[in-house]
């Protein structure tokens, strides 16, 4: 039996959601793919989406427990690129405070925050954040191209990513007074907040443009 | 600044989208998917599908239709009517629909409310609601009626508690259809939304009425405070663009995305 040296595109199934938007919206742009929950077809993979909705908490024991999560270090580290939504954003920083606290991959230094709206008066934002808002590029990036910064995107979360180091943010929305960071760049690795997927074309134009990205 | 939703709602029999006119009875419009891609062409934030004749002829939503919805609008999207169970619920979404929508089953059942939020998110669950106004009573505090099978019959149950309830076994949201002012072109019935809006911390959607795009500033504007305003004949029958919409809901000050 011969094996492929490489495994082209992969979107990650580690059982966080429905992957059915991603794969449909990254068929819509020409991104061929193929969808895996095996950490040996992550190793070899040439790029990487790694989506996912609910709970940090199971998400990272979902990816645990295959040793997703060592496959997916990898990739990261070699330098390929990999893109991340929602939990697949959060859960590359250090730890969140979902579930009573979770430690996450640890990929970039920073932690997953719950909007706490208490000291506003009523009537307080809602959380979960669900709707479009604007989201502002705080730099040119390919996965922008074609992009207007300003853009609305499609959120749906109560916690949100908040990195430690400034470089780490490239994208930033502001909900109820708050600013936070909607899009990470760990250089090789970009993770939206917001649901790429389903945030119309503009969305898949940033999907297509991971495609053809070389970090 | 988070925007307010416009949404367009397709009432689907036999495959087919169709919408009840006055003196007309039911009026086929066209096929659901083209339809709803052509509503995505026009900006439209999200989209409802309702299955109306499913849960009559007890069953399933047309899941062929819901992927190919999927395959061509690529925002979120609520499929409604015929759900029966998780199983239903978990068919829905898979084929690519981002959520459910509760109505009759709940008031039933409100416990496939949890039921559901539990198994896929309360995100996922919407809430849908006829309200009749019955004035205030001991059983009706807040002077609406919940209602089902199209208004034609009443269940005793507040709206406003209902509402509150929904939100307390784990709904994500709530559509709030006036019965009274559905069809009337008048304009939302501003104070049931309005009421529910003030008793609930998730978003709400006002359903019924809207005649103008005037009317979708009207009930989201503050001291209603809809999160969202759902039409269906404002752009089925009378032609309005969503982008016509959205700019009458841009040019009373509120956020949009154009």
């Amino acid at each position: 039996m011969t094996t492929p040296a490489s495994s082209g595109t992969i979107l990650i199934d580690y059982k966080a959601g429905n992957l059915t938007s991603v794969s449909l919206a990254l068929s819509k742009v020409g991104v061929a793919h193929t969808i895996s929950d095996d950490p040996e077809v992550v190793r070899k993979a040439d790029r990487v989406v790694f989506p996912g909705v609910g709970a940090a908490g199971s998400a990272m024991a979902n990816l645990r427990s295959k040793g997703m999560d060592q496959a997916l270090i990898e990739v990261v580290r070699r330098g390929d690129p990999v893109l991340g939504i929602c939990i697949g954003c959060q859960i590359l920083l250090d730890r969140s405070e979902e579930d009573g606290g979770v430690d996450c991959l640890g990929l970039l230094p920073g932690t997953v925050k719950r909007f706490d709206f208490s000291h506003l008066p009523d009537p307080r934002p809602k959380v979960p954040h669900m709707g479009w808002n604007p989201v502002s590029f705080l730099r040119p990036h390919p996965l922008f191209e074609g992009i207007d910064s300003g853009t609305h995107f499609y959120f749906v979360h109560s916690f949100y990513p908040a990195p430690d180091r400034l470089e780490n943010a490239i994208g930033t929305t502001e909900y109820g007074g708050l600013s936070f960071t909607s899009i990470l760049d760990g250089g090789n690795v970009v993770a939206t907040q917001f649901h790429t997927e389903k945030s119309g074309e503009p969305g898949v134009r940033l999907l297509k443009n991971f495609g053809s990205w070389k970090p | 600044m988070l925007a307010k939703r416009v949404i367009v709602c397709l009432d689907v029999r036999n495959g087919k989208v169709t919408k009840g006119v006055k003196f007309e009875g039911n009026r086929d419009l066209g096929d659901p998917v083209e339809m709803g891609a052509e509503y995505y062409r026009q900006g439209v934030d999200e989209l409802v599908f309702y299955d109306i004749t499913a849960s009559a002829e007890n069953r399933a939503i047309d899941i062929e239709m819901v992927r190919g919805v999927a395959k061509n609008v690529f925002i979120p999207f609520c499929v409604g009517g015929g759900i029966r169970n998780l199983q239903d619920m978990r068919d829905v979404l898979l084929a690519g629909a981002e959520k459910v929508s509760l109505n009759s089953l709940a008031v039933r059942n409100p416990g496939i409310i949890a039921e559901g939020a539990k198994a896929f998110g309360n995100q996922c669950i919407v809430l849908g609601m006829d309200a009749l106004k019955v004035g205030e009573s001991e059983t009706t505090p807040s002077g609406y009626e919940v209602v089902v099978k199209g208004g034609r019959e009443r269940t005793g149950i507040d709206a406003v508690a209902w509402a509150v309830r929904a939100q307390e076994l784990g709904a994500g949201e709530i559509c709030v259809n006036s019965i009274d002012a559905d069809g009337t072109k008048a304009g939302y019935e501003l104070e049931i939304t309005g009421k529910i809006v003030r008793a609930l911390s998730i978003p709400v959607i006002a359903s019924g009425g809207a005649g103008k795009p005037e009317h979708l500033a009207e009930v989201l504007q503050p001291d209603t405070g809809a999160d969202a305003a759902l039409v269906a004949s404002l752009t089925h029958i009378d032609g309005y663009t969503v982008g016509q919409l959205k700019r009458a809901v841009a040019e009373a000050g509120l956020p949009v995305r154009i």
